[in-house]
């Protein structure tokens, strides 16, 4: 279908729809204007996929000029059916999944993007409809399709690593393996530019292709199944940056200008947003992707003498906050592992009805994936302007009076600053520990996900509260209103 | 629309899609991600396009997956990052 056959109507409908997903995405960027940024994009998406129903050609064109209709109209229903075979497990699944487990539905979500583009792919090279024009079609289309389904493969691993129903097999000989496969594959992508048999759509033809979409999504699968789960959401972003680049080139295959405009957008916007995710998480993107570590399974090194730890009880520690001018709370993971978020919104609200200044001091690591721990903070209700980045809030941690360090351990671990031999040295950290008083809400004394101890748990000016994050915000909750 | 038209706007297309991330704050990467996720979804286009122009048991199949696999984006997508960007209110709006 070329542009010129596209009507009047259905060219202005794509280019408001476009229009509708760059400024979505660009208001997307900002919380203040966010929330109507996806309804602007969501917008976009609705008009440019009824324009299309609307406009189908061989349907609608050909029920009217040839009369077959009833074919066509079939075909028509078989579309509306996809739709509603894809669209209701979709719904259904991410209205039901707590924000917890968010990450891995994203992953799903985007492999099926790339899964969509390609089977584009793949039908217009069946077809032979990709190899009519110029060579440039072939090669873009057989390229989106092996980026495509790369992604789908790697982005349904991702999806099943997080959900914790995969962990990460190695085996001898993985790598190997994979530059073997690699090669196969590029060999078969060459083998589907350039088809040998004269008629494209014959049937050697039709294998090649299928051969080589069946080694791309595995060749995803085995690349991607050796990554730990830490370090999955640098995979996520990459794959959807991928599969944004995919849709990008199917688009140009079938000269469809909004596919184009909003796949490349999304593949620019997504590699832009991967590399800040690798670098909030401080691992360079080469190193996510080659090194094979991210279950930072490094031994505990525990060097020096045995100390202990001060403990202080969840009355006092309320206590303590409920007086002094200025708290800033370290939220990480654990939080939302104990569900304590609600709980711990509704403690900070009665602090700041005794007039205390309180704030959270988000890490850009805290949660699964960089700014999910803002959305679980947000879940509980709490105002994304209490909400600090770590470059707005690490110098403020020296004049306040108490840090409140829940569920968090590397985030705050100032070996980060000091030890060089330690797998985190050189990592951001929030200054936590120079606050004047730093409390600790932590279930026991043992070493936290890295492996690592964490010297500040043993600083002179630290109070461990032991117990469940949930438990221990209760008791407080309960205390304050004592008071 | 030839190749060098399409060139030139996957290079302004690029440019614009770097613009509109570079400033971003932290708390919004996950949303962000999973906005953008629902932007590829226009994907479901293209799938709808090729399904409407599939011959023959092998393409139809093909292509009705395409659309089924489009269709969970785009709604996944959209329902995950409204679900997300829902909850973000300011102190004033929470009041």
């Amino acid at each position: 279908m070329g542009a010129s056959s596209m009507s009047l109507t259905l060219q202005a409908s794509y280019f408001i729809a476009t229009a509708l997903l760059v400024l979505g995405l660009k208001r997307m960027s900002s919380p203040r204007t966010a929330r109507g940024g996806i309804l602007w994009a969501g917008v976009g998406m609705l008009l440019a996929s009824v324009v299309t129903i609307f406009y189908l050609p061989g349907v609608h064109a050909t029920a009217a000029t040839l009369g077959e209709e009833t074919a066509s109209w079939n075909r028509l229903a078989l579309i509306l059916l996809a739709i509603a075979v894809g669209a209701i497990p979709a719904w259904w699944s991410g209205r039901r999944v707590p924000i917890t487990e968010m990450p891995q539905m994203v992953a799903i979500y985007n492999g099926l993007g790339g899964g969509a583009a390609a089977a584009i792919a793949a039908v217009e090279l069946y077809s032979g409809r990709a190899y009519l024009g110029s060579m440039a079609f072939p090669i873009i289309a057989v390229t989106g399709a092996l980026i495509g389904a790369v992604g789908f493969g790697g982005s349904v691993v991702a999806f099943l690593k997080l959900q914790g129903w995969m962990g990460s097999p190695r085996f001898t000989g993985n790598q190997a393996l994979n530059a073997a496969l690699a090669i196969i594959v590029v060999a078969l992508t060459i083998g589907s530019i350039f088809p040998s048999s004269a008629s494209y759509a014959h049937l050697s033809a039709m294998m090649l292709v299928s051969v080589f979409l069946i080694a791309s999504l595995v060749l995803g699968i085995l690349i991607t199944m050796p990554i730990g789960g830490a370090d999955m959401p640098v995979i996520i972003s990459t794959y959807n940056a991928c599969i944004g680049l995919a849709v990008g080139f199917e688009g140009f295959v079938l000269q469809n200008p909004a596919m184009i405009i909003a796949g490349t957008l999304v593949g620019a916007a997504g590699s832009l947003l991967t590399l800040l995710m690798a670098k909030a998480m401080n691992r360079s993107f080469a190193n996510v992707w080659f090194s094979g570590f991210g279950d930072v399974a490094v031994a505990a090194t525990a060097h020096g003498p045995a100390r202990t730890m001060s403990s202080m009880d969840a009355r006092d520690a309320a206590a303590t906050m409920a007086y002094s001018e200025e708290v800033i709370v370290v939220p990480g993971y654990g939080l939302a592992v104990a569900q304590a978020q609600h709980k711990l919104w509704e403690f900070v609200q009665m602090l700041q009805k005794k007039g205390v200044n309180v704030r959270f001091a988000i890490h850009p690591v805290a949660g699964r994936m960089p700014g999910h721990m803002s959305v679980l903070l947000a879940e509980a209700g709490v105002p994304y302007d209490l909400i600090k980045d770590l470059d707005e809030i690490n110098s403020d941690f020296a004049t306040a009076d108490v840090a409140l360090v829940i569920g968090a351990n590397d985030v705050v671990n100032p070996a980060a600053r000091t030890d060089k031999s330690s797998p985190i040295y050189g990592m951001p950290i929030l200054n936590a520990d120079q606050a004047k008083q730093v409390l600790v809400i932590k279930r026991g004394s043992g070493v936290g996900f890295s492996g690592i101890q964490n010297e500040l748990f043993f600083g002179a000016n630290t109070r461990m509260v032991f117990g469940d994050a949930q438990d221990v915000i209760a008791k407080m909750i309960q205390s304050l209103k004592e008071l | 629309m030839t190749g060098f038209v399409a060139l030139y706007i996957f290079l302004i297309a690029a440019i614009v899609g770097y613009e509109v991330i570079s400033r971003v704050p932290v708390i919004l990467h996950t949303p962000l991600m999973s906005g953008s996720n629902f932007v590829h979804g226009i994907v479901l286009v293209g799938a709808m396009l090729a399904l409407a122009e599939a011959q023959g048991p092998l393409e139809v199949s093909v292509g009705f997956i395409g659309v089924v696999m489009a269709t969970g984006n785009v709604v996944g997508g959209y329902v995950s990052t409204e679900r997300m960007l829902e909850m973000f209110k300011s102190v004033k709006e929470s009041k």
